[in-house]
């Protein structure tokens, strides 16, 4: 048994460990490449969650955008939830304010979270918003309702195929879960 | 580590410890080989049984046996156990029987880590078997652990996590070994382009592994701590994305089904050429094919998931990647048939289960072909047409060629013949009922049959009831393997076998230079001469 | 008994070699009711027939080999082991052959991907274990579940004949009703885990997700029903909640939502008024066997260590408001009713527990009492919540 080869067998597992040991951290390096991966090609309708700045972009009256905002409530949360407007056509490059409705329906003290998602997936990197509840946790009294806004404007430089840009929130209760 | 690779000598030159210690505390890959092969035959009859619930439930419209949540337990179970439990291990233990033989080492490089592998694996699969019995049943999300629905999962969730840690940890422990045998215990003669190619999808198969059994362990860790600890990787609410979870899930799982068939590719090579009396056709094209395969592996995840709604782009980059496979697989295909063509070939039940695996498994193929374009899997994804596919794949390919090579090495193992006219048997029964039971599944899936439903719209009554009949017949005639199997052990047909057991099988490989049944203890000192048929003889 | 009868005499058919009996059998992919569906069925046909024809040419060689060059007829093995030429043609042509498939498929996809300029959308939300359908154009809401024959006849050991209830599992108590010849786009979300929006005839099916929207599109030109299943696993019930959608021409469909509207006007006035205890229990029965009973089981019995019992719970004979606020607004795995039923079918529902299922409570929920708290639109609210 002379010509056992530990050493080379010592070297070769370590490195073999240290594989396994990277592809484990691979996995959670999964999750912000995923991100990233996300804003780049729209997969999901993935949106900014902080608020866009200094956007200065040439209205173009020659072309006309529908977008549209939907609402829904997860299974958990007990609210009341809606958008003033449904629709609005609108010039790309124009700022523009929609207000949405929620309320707390119990008798307790509601944290919930709101969460965007556009579609088509793609167009969601040329919908800019730069005031959204959704930035952050929203704290409602027991039965307070409230009246929040959601300043937005369209990138002209969107490809023409988007005619119709549809942004989605889901209120989350996170009562139990809030983030620190 | 030091103590790991250091001090296996003291266990060479004489036999098998006494009783049952041996089992335990064996470090020799010949024992290992078996207690993986054992284990594996018993989860196959474990998870084999769990199918038959399946079927049984599915045998007509209505419910009948089970509530429909112990039936999604049933899904999920019977996969994680053939999986986990049955095929990946069953292929281990070959490794471990043949790799050293095969490559004329005198043991595997790491014999400790891999007694230690091995009763990881006992450990994560009676782990996995326990949920059955906690409260809120066993995992019951189907094997792929899709949040949200995952979490709902009662107190059984973190033990299922924990069995694939083990499970993961000993996969990966046995992959290192194997690499380290390839690497550093080869006899000096056996350069890398003359290893036989079970020995050379293995390798392939473990560095896979390597790669993606941690990226699951990650994987199923997110879920416990997004259950217990607050985190929020796969839920909405907290910014994640129950979508990323599919992402890294098939990350892994994609080359994971790669693992179990790779192996078997290997051991169609090795015993197809054995009854063709011919050398292997294209011994390098099939070398690079496999390698080719497991590059792909990675690079398609995203075709189980084309439905998630990715974008134009992705859908079309995920399509295209993955017909690519169809270029490698079907040269595999090809050689397979050369290599019969103009040979002088005799049938014996190893060759009868390797040539039903060439033919079901390329029919597993063309319907993953046609899966793979993107427009028409909107129509099959989710359906049991998904269903006919993967167990075309995996039963008459992985399970037949692994019942090719019990058949193939068992007189080599035993030094026992066993009954030519019953492995006959096993065989015709087998590759009709598995017909009987998974091709009626094609058309209930393009008939719009969803998978993983308990019960049934009645148009579709008929092919479930046909289906279901040929589950049983399958079921049952495995009974006659380990029939076959038991006896061969304790004797056999009496028949002394020869070194070569079969004929000229000298020149296509090491074993069949080794007496029969093989020494304890087997190429203390390197061979010399290596057979070199499958490179034609050179 | 029956049926196995027709089976064996059916499969003595095919193994006689006649295709007659099989005409019965759906062998195939549905051609659909789209051009998309249509599109899809093609494409399956030629790659069907491309994968049956290399087949035939692989498996002839093959046995044409197994048959002639076998051992016992004397064959001696030839010794040729490679043959670069040979290599290279089998890898160009599957090449060529799978470029030739990719092109239709590309076509098909982009016009799958489409959504853009639609006439009217829809938006799914999938729920466990049921559909929500909202048309965003019109004022039109409403949740789409298994139907009552179906759900009686699913259960273990009910001792109902499938084949007895028309469309087993695949019918719904309210059905999609859409417009043909109208490009619909729908939106899918989920309220819970995930779920797919399947009906074969479409063609497609697309996953809904919680948090998330996708969206996909169909033009239908023949009015029909068409069905489907939900096709992603979501649970105990994930076989049990069918979709089924009605295309009508559209002037029927005007009259539809003319009635939706109607209907749901006749609702309001019916929820102002008083309703007697036995009508409410009835009612409940009702709403209890399609929304309830799933999880707390028929009798109120429920699944120890998953889903609580009814009968004897101290909440459902303990304080009404309680009660009421549990179901409204849910807690743990028991989503928020308080978002899917009206307020008769909340009040008699509550009603129906408090007063079945073994239980003896003796009060009533009046439908009026509820209305204030489920009112869903933003306008009427404002005012008296904040007083």
């Amino acid at each position: 048994m002379t010509r056992l080869p530990e050493k080379k067998n010592r070297s070769l597992v370590i490195k073999l460990a240290a594989i396994a040991v990277g592809m484990f951290g691979f996995g959670y390096a999964l999750v912000p490449l995923y991100d990233v991966f996300c804003q780049v090609t729209g997969i999901n309708g993935k949106t900014d969650t902080v608020a866009a700045a200094n956007l200065d972009y040439e209205v173009n009256k020659d072309r006309e955008v529908t977008v549209e905002f939907i609402t829904s409530l997860n299974k958990m949360a007990p609210m009341e939830f809606a958008a003033e407007t449904k629709k609005l056509r609108v010039h790309p490059g124009e700022f523009h304010t929609v207000n949405f409705y929620a309320k707390n329906k119990t008798d307790k003290t509601l944290v919930a979270q709101a969460i965007p998602s556009i579609t088509p997936g793609p167009a969601a990197e040329f919908f800019k918003k730069t005031e959204c509840f959704c930035f952050s946790q929203q704290t409602f009294k027991p039965r307070e309702s409230k009246t929040m806004p959601v300043r937005f404007v369209v990138n002209p430089d969107l490809p023409d195929r988007y005619k119709t840009i549809t942004l989605s929130y889901t209120f989350f209760d996170i009562t139990d879960k809030p983030k620190t | 580590m030091s103590a790991v690779i250091a001090g296996h000598d003291e266990h060479h030159g004489h036999g098998p410890e006494k009783g049952i210690l041996r089992w335990i505390v064996t470090t020799n890959h010949k024992d290992i080989g078996t207690l993986y092969l054992v284990t594996a035959l018993a989860m196959f009859f474990v998870g084999g049984a769990m199918a038959l619930v399946i079927r049984a439930e599915l045998f007509e419209p209505g419910l009948q046996f089970v509530e429909p949540q112990f039936f999604n337990s049933m899904v999920t179970m019977h996969a994680l156990v053939m999986v986990f439990g049955a095929v990946m291990p069953a292929f281990v233990g070959l490794a471990n029987w043949m790799i050293p033989v095969m490559i004329g080492a005198p043991d595997m490089a790491l014999p400790r880590m891999n007694n230690m592998s091995f009763w990881m694996l006992v450990a994560g699969l009676l782990l996995i078997s326990s949920t059955l019995f906690m409260e809120g049943g066993a995992p019951a999300a189907g094997w792929t652990f899709y949040p949200p629905l995952v979490l709902q999962t009662g107190n059984a969730l973190p033990f299922a996590v924990f069995a694939v840690h083990l499970l993961g940890i000993s996969s990966i422990m046995g992959a290192i070994n194997i690499i380290a045998t390839i690497f550093n215990m080869r006899a000096p003669a056996m350069t890398l382009m003359k290893m036989p190619l079970f020995v050379w999808t293995w390798m392939i198969t473990a560095f896979l592994l390597i790669a993606i059994m941690p990226v699951f362990a990650g994987a199923v860790t997110m879920l416990l701590t997004d259950r217990f600890f607050d985190t929020s990787f796969f839920d909405a609410a907290g910014g994640g994305d129950p979508v990323l979870y599919q992402h890294i899930f098939w990350f892994f799982g994609h080359p994971e089904v790669y693992v179990m068939i790779l192996p078997t590719f290997g051991v169609a090579s090795t015993i197809i050429p054995v009854f063709a009396r011919k050398p292997l056709f294209g011994y390098t094209s099939m070398v690079f094919a496999t390698a080719t395969i497991a590059f792909l592996s990675f690079i398609v995840w995203s075709h189980h998931m084309f439905t998630v709604g990715m974008p134009i782009s992705g859908e079309l980059y995920f399509m295209y990647a993955t017909m690519l496979i169809a270029i490698p697989t079907g040269v595999k295909v090809f050689n397979w048939t050369a290599t019969m063509w103009k040979g002088a070939m005799t049938f014996e039940t190893p060759m009868l289960f390797a040539i039903a695996f060439v033919v079901l498994f390329t029919m597993g193929g063309f319907t993953g072909l046609m899966m793979a374009i993107a427009p028409t899997d909107f129509q099959y994804h989710d359906t049991y047409f998904i269903v006919a596919h993967f167990h075309y794949t995996l039963v008459p390919a992985s399970i037949f060629i692994l019942m090719a090579a019990t058949y193939f090495w068992l007189p080599k193992w035993t030094g026992h013949m066993y009954d030519e006219k019953l492995g006959k048997l096993h065989f015709w029964l087998s590759a009709v009922s598995v017909n009987i039971l998974f091709f009626p599944q094609h058309f209930l899936g393009l008939a719009g049959m969803p998978r993983r439903i308990p019960d049934y719209a009645v148009q579709f009554a008929d092919w479930n009831m046909i289906s279901s009949i040929g589950a049983f017949i399958f079921g049952f005639s495995q009974l006659l393997f380990l029939y076959i199997v038991i006896k061969t052990i304790r004797g056999g047909t009496g028949e002394r076998v020869t070194s070569e057991v079969w004929e000229d099988a000298r020149k296509h490989g090491l074993e069949w230079t080794l007496p029969s049944p093989l020494p304890y203890h087997t190429f203390s000192t390197p061979p010399t001469k290596i057979p070199t048929e499958h490179l034609g003889g050179h | 008994m029956k049926r196995t009868t027709q089976l064996f005499a059916c499969l003595s058919l095919m193994a006689a070699g006649l295709g007659t009996a099989q005409a019965e059998y759906a062998l195939n992919l549905m051609k659909g009711v789209t051009r998309v569906s249509n599109d899809i069925y093609d494409l399956h046909m030629l790659i069907l027939w491309i994968c049956v024809f290399i087949g035939i040419a692989v498996f002839g060689v093959m046995f044409y080999s197994i048959y002639f060059h076998r051992k016992s007829r004397g064959h001696k093995a030839a010794q040729f082991h490679e043959s670069t030429k040979v290599e290279i043609i089998w890898t160009i042509i599957p090449t060529v052959i799978l470029i030739g498939m990719a092109i239709p498929a590309t076509k098909t996809m982009l016009e799958l991907d489409d959504t853009a300029e639609a006439d009217m959308s829809i938006k799914v939300t999938g729920w466990q274990w049921k559909w929500e359908y909202e048309y965003l154009d019109d004022d039109i809401h409403f949740f789409s579940s298994l139907d009552e024959a179906s759900n009686k006849a699913r259960q273990l050991g009910s001792g109902i004949d499938p084949a007895t209830v028309p469309h087993y599992l695949l019918n719904v108590d309210k059905p999609l009703v859409i417009p043909t010849k109208k490009k619909i786009r729908f939106l899918f979300t989920a309220a819970d885990v995930l779920h797919s929006w399947w009906v074969p005839d479409l063609g497609w099916k697309k996953d809904t997700i919680p948090g998330f929207i996708n969206e996909a599109w169909t033009y239908v030109e023949k009015p029909g029903t068409y069905r489907g299943q939900c096709a992603e696993l979501c649970g105990k019930d994930h076989g049990f909640m069918p979709i089924v959608v009605i295309a009508k021409e559209q002037a029927d469909y005007d009259k539809w939502v003319q009635e939706q509207k109607a209907a749901a006007e006749a609702e309001s006035s019916a929820a102002g008024r008083e309703w007697s205890k036995d009508e409410l229990i009835a009612k409940g029965q009702t709403v209890y066997a399609n929304n309830c009973a799933s999880c707390h089981m028929a009798n109120g019995e429920g699944m120890p260590g998953t889903f609580p019992a009814l009968t004897g719970s101290s909440v459902v004979i303990g304080d009404l408001d309680n009660e009421v606020q549990l179901v409204m607004n849910g807690k743990g795995m028991m989503p928020a009713f308080g978002q899917m039923l009206s307020a008769v079918d909340f009040a008699a529902v509550i009603t129906f527990t408090r007063n079945g299922l073994g239980n003896n409570v003796g009060d009533v929920l009046q439908p009026s009492t509820v209305q204030p708290l489920l009112a869903n639109s933003p306008e009427d609210e404002d005012e008296d919540d904040e007083g």
